[in-house]
């Protein structure tokens, strides 16, 4: 500020100047979905800023309270709408602490791989509604080609583009046929690099994407801490925190991949961090793809995942079987827990608490939006009106998720 | 039990439970661990000291959640859950305290700054009150709703609906009405443990009677020959209608669309005007 002077009011001292109050959204692009921000400003610098959310409040967890385990499961799908699958990887994995059920490891290598196509997914939204922010048009088009790409791979997976509802408790739902992994592996080989690489050719060292993000919303690692931030805007403070590393879950434990880190902790460095995820995803597959093994792909306990259909028409047990499975659903024993992945935006966490019965008793999701979003206010202060849209686009929110 | 799934493996909970149980003193209540989760139970009026220790002394640096659980059977109905996560430590422990519907819980928002959204959404669905929270307005729920919906007490369909007034061209809100009843499926299975009662079978549990019933004889009903010369007596003239030829006393009543005074069947909504409905400008007809 040494080069600037500020210019004096042109009132006399009779006039009072107030600040200025303004809707941000709820109907604005930049709002990422139905978020509403009372700003308050001075000129153009923010000083305050109250979100308002839950204008998508949908009562899930109420919802999943009169639902049995496995009809609960689409909920997850439609929460973070842009990751569907790392929503059912939390859940999934906390019904199987409950029962105490084990996964094949074919089902668990399916599961991983998917997750992490799930991650490239929703980087590839993010890192271009992101750029499309600050006012890059290009490179969005070019990543929503790849984000087609993922939905298709889900699609051929599971039948459906965006709501899969691929993991089941005990497993996935089917198995893949092989073309579709030689296909996948096709495209983390030659199409994701280049595609990827071209688009962020184009913004990386870009002038105005910098002059736009950097050194915009700086969070100490003790704020990012107290905050109760996760995922890359934990990493972009520069704490080293992957769940997927530290608290590995199905096979992340043999996967060999690094955990990009930021030094700056601003809207760029959380930016780079998702690109850097998403070559590191790209690793994790190719290393599922390379190690998978044949065999089964759900639990045996029949219990808990149903037969298959041809086995069905051969046996009246299986037949039972399958008829309770799909009525009344399975029992899960009571007791409480919480289970958390990592997410593409964070740490996504499902507090289950079970009475015995077949229906959770209560299930609390924990969205990795919340906290971020509550920190808008300590991030914005004192910047100016047109940095708020790239601070929201760095915190990566979607609101389904975040009011539930 | 042997762990078989795979869900998140953290850092050994061996001795912490032991460690913390310690260090928390008075407050603490019990603690246990169930299904590979290390649950510590403490008193209400210590939890922001219990906190406060864990976070300072014992490196639960993130408070990454506040649950609410609502048990409408127990004195104190309502659990408010804290999960802490240590990132040093990698480690996870839940503390958890009980409260009711009028005493407030004492606020964590000076430990971490996070706790004030995750108390407030508390409050909104369950109606916990936090002591100290200086902004504890609702949070997912909209503006000026009333009632906490996560309750067990509160009906899933709600109370209120609202909907866009194409006459009033504003939404209006309207008590719920539906359809149709909601359907609860229930497929429990009436061998395991679901405690409801199917129909007929209350009658399973009817305490046996004193006098065990038996076919009535003559004597206790007054059949015989008397009874019976007794039936064929007249007891009245015969309905008017065989005397004189028979007539209506009430006329039938008119057919329902005839009646003018009856105001005609309207529905709640009105159609919204299509986008494509010719203008009245005249002139142009179609070629």
């Amino acid at each position: 500020m040494s080069g600037l002077h500020l210019e004096e009011s042109p009132t006399t001292g009779d006039d009072t100047i107030s600040n200025y109050t303004i809707n941000f959204g709820p109907q604005h692009p930049a709002a990422h979905g139905v978020l509403r921000m009372v700003m308050e400003l001075d000129g153009e610098i923010i000083e305050r800023v109250d979100p308002h959310v839950g204008l998508l409040h949908r009562g899930t967890e109420k919802l999943i309270e009169t639902k049995t385990y496995l009809q609960a499961l689409p909920y997850f799908d439609r929460l973070d709408y842009c990751s569907p699958l790392c929503q059912e990887h939390s859940y999934v994995l906390a019904i199987e602490k409950l029962l105490n059920v084990e996964v094949p490891i074919r089902a668990q290598y399916l599961r991983v791989m998917f997750a992490e196509l799930t991650r490239i997914s929703n980087h590839m939204l993010n890192i271009g509604a992101h750029v499309m922010d600050v006012g890059a048009m290009t490179p969005n088009l070019w990543v929503f080609e790849l984000r087609e790409d993922c939905m298709n791979f889900f699609e051929r997976a599971s039948g459906a583009r965006m709501h899969s509802a691929y993991f089941r408790p005990g497993g996935v739902h089917q198995d893949v046929p092989l073309k579709l992994l030689t296909d996948i592996g096709d495209w983390v080989d030659s199409r994701l690099p280049e595609l990827f690489g071209d688009a962020m050719s184009l913004v990386l060292d870009n002038r105005i994407f910098k002059q736009r993000n950097v050194d915009i919303a700086i969070v100490s690692k003790d704020d990012a801490l107290a905050w109760g931030f996760s995922g890359p805007l934990i990493r972009a403070a520069g704490i080293p925190w992957d769940l997927r590393k530290s608290q590995p879950y199905d096979v992340y434990d043999r996967m060999e991949f690094d955990i990009p880190v930021g030094t700056n902790s601003d809207c760029y460095d959380r930016f780079m961090v998702r690109v850097k995820e998403v070559y590191e995803s790209a690793k994790i597959i190719k290393q599922c793809l390379a190690e998978m093994p044949e065999g089964p792909i759900a639990s045996d306990d029949r219990k808990v995942a149903p037969p298959k259909r041809a086995e069905m028409k051969q046996s009246m047990e299986a037949l039972i079987h399958h008829f309770k499975l799909y009525t009344e659903g399975f029992h899960v024993p009571a007791g409480e827990v919480y289970v958390a992945t990592e997410s593409p935006k964070g740490e996504f966490g499902v507090y289950l608490v079970s009475d015995g019965s077949n229906k959770p008793y209560r299930c609390k999701i924990r969205p990795t939006a919340f906290s971020h979003l509550q920190a808008m206010d300590f991030m914005c202060k004192g910047h100016m009106l047109p940095d708020a849209t790239a601070i929201l686009g760095a915190i990566d929110v979607v609101f389904g998720e975040c009011d539930r | 039990m042997a762990v078989i799934h795979s869900a998140p493996r953290i850092a050994s909970h061996d001795g912490v439970a032991a460690t913390l149980e310690q260090a928390l003193g008075a407050h603490h209540l019990r603690s246990h661990e169930e299904h590979g989760e290390l649950i510590f139970t403490v008193a209400r009026e210590g939890i922001e000291d219990v906190l406060r220790t864990l976070r300072d002394e014992h490196q639960y640096q993130q408070l990454m959640e506040i649950a609410g659980v609502d048990f409408p059977s127990r004195a104190e109905r309502f659990e408010v859950v804290y999960m802490l996560l240590s990132v040093t430590k990698n480690h996870r422990i839940i503390v958890k305290t009980s409260t009711d519907e009028n005493t407030p819980v004492p606020s964590v928002t000076s430990l971490w700054y996070n706790a004030g959204w995750l108390e407030r959404e508390v409050f909104d669905l369950y109606g916990v009150v936090f002591d100290g929270n200086t902004d504890l307005r609702r949070i997912l729920t909209d503006y000026g709703f009333e009632g906490h919906p996560f309750r067990k007490d509160f009906p899933l369909t709600g109370y209120i609906e609202l909907r866009y007034s194409e006459d009033e061209k504003r939404v209006v809100y309207e008590p719920v009405e539906l359809a149709q009843d909601l359907r609860q499926f229930d497929f429990m299975s009436p061998w395991e443990g679901a405690d409801y009662v199917l129909p007929g079978d209350e009658k399973a549990d009817t305490p046996p009677v004193d006098e065990p019933k038996v076919t009535d004889s003559p004597a206790d009903t007054g059949a015989g020959a008397d009874t019976d010369e007794k039936a064929d007596d007249k007891v009245s003239a015969g309905s008017p209608a065989e005397e004189d030829g028979g007539d209506y006393r009430t006329p039938p009543p008119d057919p329902t669309e005839d009646r003018p005074d009856r105001a005609k069947r309207k529905g709640k909504t009105t159609d919204t005007k299509a986008a494509t409905e010719p203008q009245a400008t005249g002139g142009k007809g179609e070629s």
